[in-house]
């Protein structure tokens, strides 16, 4: 068997005093799509944040392997310079900073740090409107600051462009469902489609069977009150879908 | 130490050197008058409560009168590239036709404020220390008894100037231990259309100096003024600005007040909105570090009904600095429906710097919308969290960020040339040029 691309062991998180995570296990092989699904409170967003090594959690317990690396001893941008990326699920607005700017100078700080040398603008632009037709979007959308005054499909939508532009190993969507009417969703799931390599691997986390019409996942894994409860294939999720998630509690599962 | 001033000011009137036309001359003294008789403003004057005046009050300031060394070279950085706008260029708060350029644009009488007295320009006694003055405080009635020189800008009525006009006021070595009182006079007539740049650089960047600028600024019906401030100046400087900009009906001023230089820099914008539907945007933004206190003190005077007064003022403070900010607006109980929008926000880069910050509305009218909010604080985290997870190193990440609030307000600035200078300053100013 080939080395996982992402190994979670007995990972257990907390907030604060609040623990959130109580032993997560999950592998997650080059190639995969997971998706990870759950009610609300269940923990699923802060798995993928840990991923990403959010500040406002602290792991108590476990390891994160990817790549067979520890994750959890490398700072944020070490991790997505070693190709690993969250899509937010509330993008953070910076204005006064545009889209294009940030997004080249991520571009190539990822660039910098696996000894590529840097792209200028103007070799960045013609990048970039290829990954544009990605998400279907001109490029006026670059000259504005990043994510301010977007609608919260255009959040949305520019996550799966950066996603497009730095080219992840490992892309962990945290409820980029959410909130997206069917046209913003088609979009989101067709650019998501369309970056499937052998040698990536996605994560998706959501709370609805909806987005898994249009992106099919290997592997479905429900999360309840921080640990998951029950893993499956695709079909796992269309059960979610007709029996809601109370089925799955805990209590109910140990009773 | 204001006893020095009534002397050189004594001296200079007996010998008769000043060739000041008489109600001028009388206008001068009156002013002296004043100032001998208030003095200096204490630490207990609440207008002056958390501004340092030691440096200035306890210093013996000649009047700046050693012309500076500087060729037209020197100020190319100073110039937005545009050396084809019209610049005024004061060294020394002397007047220097030979660096500037000043070319024929109908219906503007541009140039140096002593000259137009000298012509005899009939739009000057009409408003020189008619808008700023005397009451204003003790630093503007100085300013009136002592000033030298400064710009001079009049836009007959209904003309139009297309390009920017420069007003840049040079220190050089030779300025050292000196004062300077630089006047301006913006006049823009009925239904015309103007940009003001005013500029205060040093060409020595360590020397000690004061300035001590006033500029009035009067707007008829239907005028359209924008007026950028750049204050630049030596980190050992001394500054006491004050603009007041007096408005009439349907005019519409919009200010963008940049501060980064001085040990003290202290700006003074008072605007008056003398008639309905008058549209005042003032914006601001001061970057301070070591041990600089910039002060920024504002009043928006709304007296009449149907006015909107926009305001936003932002600073980044690093070092031991501080910084001040004061925001007054009076609206009168016949200013019904006025639109007053106060915001003033901070960003501290270290532990030791420190914001007075002070909003004070005074509202004597009911049907009105008036809000103010002030900040202080540092970087959001989870913005911070958000460019470091798309690969950007944490000191970056900072830096970017902190550019980002800076432009935000400078993205008000809309002259081109003016805001990218700006920008590059202040990525100089962050150490991301």
């Amino acid at each position: 068997m080939t080395q996982p691309l992402l190994e979670v062991r007995g990972l257990r998180a907390s907030a604060g005093e609040k623990e959130i995570l109580r032993g997560i296990d999950l592998t997650v092989q080059a190639g995969e799509v997971h998706a990870v699904m759950g009610p609300n409170g269940s923990g699923k967003s802060t798995l993928a944040q840990v991923i990403a090594g959010h500040p406002a959690y602290q792991v108590t317990a476990g390891q994160i392997l990817y790549q067979g690396q520890d994750l959890l001893d490398m700072e944020p941008e070490e991790r997505a310079q070693a190709g690993v990326f969250l899509a937010f699920q509330y993008p953070v607005e910076i204005p006064g900073v545009s889209n294009a700017y940030f997004l080249r100078a991520a571009y190539n700080e990822i660039r910098k740090a696996r000894g590529l040398e840097e792209v200028d603008s103007m070799d960045f632009l013609d990048l970039l409107e290829e990954k544009l037709k990605v998400v279907e979007w001109d490029s006026d959308i670059m000259s504005r600051a990043v994510n301010s005054g977007f609608s919260g499909g255009e959040k949305k939508r520019n996550e799966i462009l950066q996603m497009a532009v730095l080219e992840p190993r490992l892309a962990v969507l945290d409820e980029t469902d959410s909130g997206l009417d069917i046209d913003a969703l088609r979009i989101v799931a067709n650019g998501v489609n369309a970056l499937r390599r052998p040698e990536n691997a996605t994560v998706l986390v959501t709370h609805y069977q909806r987005l898994l019409n249009y992106i099919v996942p290997d592997r479905v894994h429900v999360l309840s009150s921080g640990r998951i409860v029950k893993s499956g294939g695709k079909e796992l999720a269309f059960e979610l879908e007709e029996r809601g998630y109370e089925w799955l509690e805990p209590e109910v599962i140990t009773s | 130490m204001s006893q020095t001033f009534l002397q050189e000011f004594e001296a200079h009137t007996a010998t008769g050197t000043a060739e000041v036309p008489e109600w001028l001359e009388r206008m001068r003294r009156e002013a002296m008058e004043r100032f001998t008789a208030t003095g200096f403003p204490s630490s207990r004057d609440e207008e002056w409560r958390f501004t340092p005046l030691g440096p200035i009050t306890q210093t013996s300031w000649q009047s700046a009168s050693r012309p500076g060394r500087i060729t037209r070279h020197l100020l190319t950085p100073y110039e937005f590239g545009h050396p084809d706008w019209n610049t005024l260029v004061f060294v020394n708060g002397i007047y220097r036709d030979d660096l500037g350029s000043v070319s024929s644009l109908p219906g503007v009488r541009v140039g140096s404020l002593g000259d137009a007295v000298r012509a005899g320009d009939p739009v000057v006694p009409k408003h020189l220390a008619r808008h700023a003055t005397i009451e204003a405080g003790p630093f503007s009635a100085l300013n009136l008894a002592m000033f030298r020189d400064g710009g001079y800008l009049h836009v007959a009525a209904h003309a139009e100037v297309t390009q920017p006009i420069h007003l840049l006021f040079v220190s050089t070595a030779e300025a050292t231990g000196s004062v300077m009182h630089p006047r301006n006079l913006v006049v823009v007539e009925r239904g015309a259309r103007a940009a003001v740049v005013e500029s205060y650089v040093t060409v020595a960047p360590v020397s000690t100096y004061w300035n001590n600028p006033v500029t009035e600024v009067s707007l008829g019906a239907n005028a359209w003024l924008e007026h950028t401030r750049i204050q630049r100046e030596s980190e050992q400087a001394y500054h006491i600005g004050f603009t007041h900009v007096d408005q009439q009906r349907d005019s519409h001023y919009r200010s963008f007040s940049m501060a980064m230089g001085g040990a003290l820099a202290r700006h003074n914008l008072h605007a008056r909105l003398n008639d309905q539907n008058v549209e005042t945007l003032l914006y601001g933004l001061y970057l301070t570090r070591g041990e600089q206190v910039v002060d920024n003190h504002t009043a928006i005077f709304h007296d009449h009904p149907n006015c909107r007064s926009w305001e936003v003022y932002k600073g980044v403070l690093d070092g031991r600095s501080r910084a001040v900010f004061n925001g007054k607006v009076f609206v009168k109980p016949e200013a019904q429906k006025t639109d007053a929008k106060q915001t003033n926000r901070n960003l501290l880069l270290s532990d030791t710097a420190k914001v007075d910050t002070k909003p004070q509305l005074e509202i004597f009218a009911d049907d009105v919308k008036c809000t103010h909010g002030a900040t202080v604080g540092q970087l959001d985290d989870i913005a911070l969290f958000y460019a470091r997870s798309r690969g950007i190193p944490a000191s970056e990440a900072q830096r970017l960020l902190t550019y980002a609030f800076a432009a935000e307000v400078m993205a008000e600035v809309s002259l081109d040339p003016v805001r990218q200078e700006l920008e590059r300053l202040l990525r100089e100013r962050l150490g991301t040029a």
